[in-house]
């Protein structure tokens, strides 16, 4: 049994300075690849509504009548990704970050 | 005399709402009547109004911490219902994102059990080390805790060389950094003073009482659902991590053991990732009924899927290892002093949500 084990690692830390970044002056690079804010490109979007039949959450509505239109709720979105799966057209994607 | 004291539920050592309501007398625990049912949220039932792919997303959300192996263990029952067999590369990668689900729920639960004794710079600093395997599982799945990977018939991401090497590299700082805390977390004076001797559950209790997980091999009772080898845990030959003491102190260290025994799987199943494809393809809709079953950090998870061949499950019932473990808890709290009961709570490492899903 010992005691103040942790006193060497606590020295160590101190010297190190901290841990974390001085958020948000300084942010951290997102990992590639990462699910952030979904995007579509309409120009590209065929209007089938398979993304808005296979969504868990209905956060997407697609309509063909009487104008075409493809409409996300941002805070139903769980960015489970399955819409990007399932897109026919493949104009769904995910931004790697969430504020953008 | 005794007396009625609430623990809970809303209390600083609990992470989630459980509330114990204690009988105590001249500060010695008589007996607790658990109370469950704050963070209930109807999982079950809307699983049901769900398609039977979209569950996946659904049940990966009944719990926080262990997240993937919930949506694998459905996946397992959907796939073993539609006798689909999968891809062997599918099997490794569930292996790998299972065992790092695993260490960060364990550095976690540590950090946590180092709060409840207030120990805050251990806690940091156990915390500080789970960090490398949350970016590990950001790089490798696009998402820090809901990876979303697991589908019906394999999984949805590979993991390519780039990401395995970033993995292994990350493994080897949680390695070292816990290299560095392990003695604290079994060495240390104020951490023994409070963990050896409290809580104690023999196996025979133990078995009866129907623990499982860590709180079951903390008891010395050699019992681990990933050597039955589902996934790849056959092929990386695996043998659970087994303590005596029954304590507090030996539950700790079946952590900390499965800490390293996690990194240990991740490292073998990246080495010897299979060349295959990465899902088998989905045909048609379910029929039958499956219970399945599969080892999380907390403990063995059960999943009954009953399907009536259509796209929505008649029935989805999960229980959890929490709701298990709530049994032996009940007793190992009996007779201890109030100060323990916070350290006897989070040494089985209670997760509430998935219990009350």
């Amino acid at each position: 049994m010992r005691l103040f084990s942790i006193f060497k690692e606590i020295v160590i830390n101190v010297l190190k300075g901290p841990s974390t970044r001085k958020y948000p002056m300084e942010k951290r690079e997102p990992f590639p690849g990462v699910r952030g804010k979904l995007s579509i490109e309409e120009d590209k979007c065929i209007y089938c509504g398979a993304c808005a039949r296979k969504c868990p959450t209905k956060a997407i509505q697609v309509k063909r009548q009487p104008e075409k239109e493809w409409r996300f709720e941002r805070f139903r979105c769980i960015l489970c990704g399955y819409c990007v799966e399932v897109c026919p057209k493949k104009c769904l994607s995910f931004k790697d970050r969430l504020e953008k | 005399m005794s007396m009625l004291v609430p623990f809970g539920p809303q209390h600083p050592v609990l992470p989630e709402p459980l509330q114990l309501r204690l009988e105590i007398s001249d500060e010695q625990v008589i007996s607790a009547v658990p109370v469950i049912g704050y963070v209930h949220r109807g999982l079950e039932k809307l699983a049901e109004q769900k398609d039977f792919v979209q569950d996946v997303f659904l049940l990966e959300r009944v719990c926080g911490i262990c997240s993937f192996i919930h949506s694998m263990t459905y996946c397992m029952g959907i796939e073993e219902m539609m006798s689909l067999s999968v891809p062997p590369r599918a099997n490794y990668l569930r292996v790998v994102w299972s065992e790092l689900h695993r260490m960060h729920s364990h550095l976690l639960a540590l950090g946590l059990l180092a709060d409840s004794f207030g120990f805050e710079n251990l806690f940091y600093q156990l915390w500080r080390v789970r960090e490398h395997v949350m970016d590990a599982m950001e790089y490798t799945s696009g998402a820090r805790v809901m990876l979303g990977t697991c589908c019906i018939g394999g999984v949805r991401k590979d993991i390519n060389k780039e990401q395995a090497d970033f993995v292994l590299r990350k493994l080897s700082d949680v390695e070292k950094e816990l290299r560095t805390l392990t003695p604290v977390l079994l060495e240390d004076y104020s951490v023994k003073v409070r963990l050896v001797g409290v809580g104690r559950l023999d196996p025979k209790q133990a078995l009866t009482d129907g623990a499982v997980g860590p709180t079951l091999r903390g008891s010395g009772v050699s019992y681990d659902f990933r050597s039955t080898g589902y996934a790849a845990y056959r092929e990386l030959e695996f043998s659970p991590v087994v303590e005596k003491g029954g304590d507090c102190y030996a539950r700790t260290k079946v952590r900390i053991n499965e800490v390293y025994q996690s990194i240990s799987l991740v490292r073998r199943a990246l080495g010897h990732l299979p060349d295959s494809e990465l899902k088998t393809p989905l045909k048609g809709n379910p029929s039958g009924e499956v219970a399945v079953r599969a080892e999380q950090p907390r403990g063995e998870v059960l999943y009954y899927l009953r399907a009536n061949g259509t796209d929505k499950l008649d029935r989805i019932r999960v229980r959890t290892p929490t709701f298990a473990n709530i049994a032996p808890l009940l007793h190992m709290i009996k007779g201890c002093a109030l100060a323990d009961v916070a350290m006897i709570i989070l040494s089985i490492d209670p997760c509430i949500s998935c219990t009350e899903r």
